[in-house]
């Protein structure tokens, strides 16, 4: 051998300890970056749920069996009031839906008339909340509708109350909706009371904010927002939040308003998931249509 | 003086491979609980490889920590890389730790394991930082103190197949 090598070693062992260590350090230190930064390892992610949904399922079972024969057996004695209470709903709000109905022609013909672009149908499917996501730095749920059902990323959801977030990666069995509050998520919105427009962030601890309003604008606490349908991806009309917080101080260009999401999908609840009917992207956004 | 744990009369026998796989397995069950935020959960799989990883250095292969830390990191929805890199951090020093560690007492142990779970959780918040997350909560903090107060406990369970002796004989106690 050379001098100065070291001598043979009796046993192959291969690298040592620290020299896999290094490479596994690595190797993480890149997923972290390709998928944080790039959203690059979308096909690692949908490979390795395969395996880990139906666990997670399977882990989560007895505590939703527990759960759930609890909700039976109370939703049976309630299902009886609940029944004649919708009964007697139904009929107070039939002349209401009757005076819908005619409102709504009339409506699409004068915006015939006006040759203003009709408002599209909106359909949906419904999807059970399964779990909130275990990672504390996101507002995240998991939905029980997934690739399979037709859901892609980026479709608006719902419930009876107004928008709840989007859905952000879908898997085969069960997709991931981030909510309204989430840091990463932007929803454009409207004042309900003025008509001005304006974008709501998610703040991450369950609240929203208006930015980049000015001190003098016109907004009361109370004031609903609800979406514009600027961004294609929310249709127009939804409620959003409600403003609980405005200040605003001279010294500051901006007024801080804070609002409340109205609907809130972190409890175990059905939501909807809306299709949406997609305008053609334009050029530069056609490759991201992901929010992110 | 304290007694160290290896101080024994009892003869362990070698673990099972799939005692180990189904500790592992359980473990991944636990953390999978739908537990929502509660920050101040423990990491069972942390818990359970850092254990195998100390005791059986030799079996542990680094590669299980990786893929059993991915799996983590696609169940809670987190970055990609998080946990394996948390997992694999753990393994390594519990496997280089473990020749010292068996000469004190599980209280002692578990004091020194404290330190080990604290800066890998305080690692993977920092990485979630660096991405430009929040900070969601010192509740963050309470989860590796409960890791760790379950060592011992942990500790006495997994080994408890060990002890068992292959036949029993009156005049070979294995206690």
């Amino acid at each position: 051998m050379v001098e100065g090598s070291a001598a043979p070693p009796l046993f192959r062992r291969g690298p040592t300890p620290l020299a896999i260590l290094g490479f596994y350090i690595m190797l993480s230190a890149s997923l972290f970056v390709l998928d944080m930064r790039f959203g690059a390892l979308e096909f690692l992610r949908q490979g390795i749920s395969v395996v880990s949904d139906p666990l997670q399922y399977a882990a989560q079972t007895p505590m939703r069996l527990a759960v759930e024969g609890h909700a039976y057996l109370r939703a049976l004695e309630e299902a009886e009031d609940e029944i004649e209470r919708l009964k007697t709903d139904k009929l107070a709000i039939a002349p209401e839906l009757n005076r819908l109905q005619h409102l709504e022609s009339e409506n699409a013909e004068l915006r015939e008339i006006l040759a203003l672009n009709q408002r599209e149908t909106i359909s949906g499917q419904a999807a059970n909340v399964l779990r909130a996501a275990r990672d504390p730095f996101v507002r995240r749920v998991y939905v029980d509708k997934g690739l399979k059902d037709g859901i892609t990323a980026g479709q608006p959801v719902i419930d009876e109350k107004g928008v709840v977030g989007q859905i952000t990666r879908a898997f085969l069995l069960s997709s991931e909706l981030t909510l309204l509050t989430d840091k990463n998520l932007a929803v454009p919105v409207q004042i309900q009371r003025t008509g001005q427009r304006s974008v709501a962030f998610g703040l991450g601890n369950g609240q929203m904010e208006l930015r980049y309003m000015p001190t003098s604008a016109d907004i009361v606490v109370g004031d609903i927002l609800h979406t514009s349908g600027l961004d294609d991806v929310y249709p127009a009309g939804f409620q959003v939040a409600e403003v609980t917080l405005v200040t605003g101080d001279s010294s500051n260009a901006f007024a801080h308003i804070i609002a409340e999401p109205l609907a809130s999908a972190e409890s175990r609840s059905v939501v909807m998931i809306l299709n949406v009917k997609k305008s053609l992207p334009l050029e530069e956004e056609a490759d991201n249509p992901d929010s992110r | 003086m304290q007694t160290p744990s290896n101080y024994s009369r009892r003869i362990l026998r070698p673990a099972h491979p799939w005692f180990i796989a189904l500790s592992l397995f359980i473990a991944l069950l636990l953390n999978m609980l739908s537990t929502g935020q509660w920050l101040f959960m423990p990491d069972w799989v942390m818990l359970t490889l850092c254990f195998w990883n100390m005791r059986e250095g030799r079996t542990m292969k680094m590669r299980s920590s990786f893929f059993l830390g991915l799996v983590m990191d696609v169940a809670n929805g987190a970055a990609l890389g998080q946990h394996a890199l948390a997992y694999v951090l753990v393994g390594y020093t519990a496997g280089s730790i473990s020749r010292r560690m068996f000469w004190f007492s599980l209280t002692r142990q578990t004091l020194l394991m404290l330190p080990l779970f604290l800066s890998v959780t305080a690692l993977q918040i920092f990485i979630r930082l660096m991405a430009g997350e929040t900070f969601p909560g010192w509740g963050l903090f309470i989860s590796p103190v409960i890791t760790a107060l379950l060592w011992p406990p942990a500790s006495l369970l997994l080994l408890l197949p060990q002890y068992q002796p292959e036949e029993r004989d009156e005049n070979r106690p294995i206690l």
